[in-house]
């Protein structure tokens, strides 16, 4: 059973032993920084691919970062035999049910959209997460309009977009989010 | 004790959840689908498991004064080793799983199971104990996940198989309670038959 407890063994066990456990989480941090970064990497380039026109430059080796209502906007420029075929922006909102909400915007050079894929978002499975791509056409709706005559707000805040049926909130955030990115496109020109 | 019993009491008759009522808060929180209650399970397991090693290895060195800090720190290294290890290579569960992972820390399972089993067992059934335990756990939460999941979306899985939107109350919080309320009350009426 335990030993007696006297000042310097109490001390030094603790030493080792928080000793040993940073040695330990040294070594799995070092072992997995790589894949961490990697998988962080593969799934922004997979939204961006999935939401522009066909590429053959490497945005993500290009990235501008840009600092836009009190958060961080990344473009990432996509180009085909050198000539500019639309810009992907990682775009953010606050006001999403669950908190932040990250979205890739691919729009074309003309300034439509091309297409929008959720980056990360804590929405409420089985609601709020319908604005995934896989789980709901939600962001089919987006696809070719041009937010200068498409009004980016759910029908019932006077807009053009249909909600995720009892989403309104995350459907909001999500709106707010694309309009942000083409606010901050159009203003960068980028 | 045999080894077997040791192993399977972890399922019902000390079911963390049904019976002991430990570690609700991810429970509550994670098992909005089946696969998110297996993963935080699996989890949770691994870091029993391997606790429980190391705690009933060092058990006899540490002073009693220092005994639960020095629980504590066994934990959270090993909470951390799996919180990297899945952001590295499930990044979409764990994306998912969010804060609860971290949080495993803190899951009175872990410390409970350390202070009550392993300090004062040997490794084997200490190991033995920690995996019967975490696989309780885990059947536990992959059950309530996949409740709240059939009811609330009609899937299992992910794989839906009703179609529509479901009881949309389920896969928020108040049906967390719900169905766990329901669930301990079948399991309670299991084991009174069974006694």
């Amino acid at each position: 059973m335990a030993k007696e407890s006297t000042f310097s063994n109490m001390t030094l066990t603790l030493l080792v032993i928080t000793l040993l456990s940073s040695a330990v989480l040294g070594f799995v941090y070092e072992l997995t920084k790589e894949p961490i970064r990697k998988a962080q990497e593969a799934k922004i380039n997979t939204a961006i691919s999935n939401v522009l026109p066909e590429f053959d430059n490497q945005p993500s080796a290009e990235a501008t970062e840009v600092q836009y209502d009190g958060g961080t906007l990344v473009f990432y420029n996509a180009t085909k035999g050198g000539e500019k075929v639309g810009t992907a922006v990682k775009t953010f909102s606050n006001n999403g049910f669950g908190g932040l909400i990250e979205l890739m915007v691919g729009f074309n050079a003309d300034g439509t959209i091309h297409g929008i894929d959720v980056v990360s978002h804590k929405e409420t499975p089985g609601l709020g997460d319908k604005m995934e791509t896989s789980k709901s056409g939600f962001s089919v709706q987006f696809q070719g309009v041009n937010p200068e005559d498409f009004k980016i707000r759910v029908k019932k805040d006077g807009g053009d977009v249909d909600a995720i049926t009892a989403s309104t909130i995350s459907s909001r955030a999500y709106c707010d989010a694309v309009q942000r990115a083409y606010n901050a496109l159009k203003e960068g020109g980028k | 004790m045999s080894q077997l019993s040791n192993f399977t009491k972890g399922f019902l008759r000390e079911n963390p959840v049904f019976v002991l009522l430990l570690g609700m808060c991810p429970t509550l929180g994670t098992t909005t689908s089946a696969i998110n209650g297996m993963g935080m399970g699996l989890a949770t397991t691994f870091v029993l498991a391997m606790s429980n090693v190391v705690i009933s290895l060092i058990a006899g060195l540490i002073p009693a004064k220092v005994r639960i800090p020095s629980f504590i720190v066994v934990i959270a290294a090993f909470v951390t080793v799996i919180d990297l290890a899945m952001a590295g290579f499930l990044p979409a569960l764990h994306s998912q799983l969010g804060l609860f992972i971290p949080l495993i820390v803190v899951n009175c399972i872990v410390l409970g199971r350390a202070e009550a089993f392993a300090s004062k067992n040997g490794v084997l059934p200490s190991l033995i104990d920690g995996l019967g335990m975490g696989l309780g756990f885990t059947f536990a939460l992959t059950l309530l996940g996949a409740t709240r999941e059939l009811l609330g979306s009609g899937a299992i899985f992910g794989f839906k198989f009703i179609s529509g939107d479901g009881i949309l109350v389920f896969v928020l919080a108040p049906g967390a309670f719900f169905a766990l309320g329901f669930l301990i009350l079948i399991m309670n009426k299991l084991a009174k038959k069974q006694s």
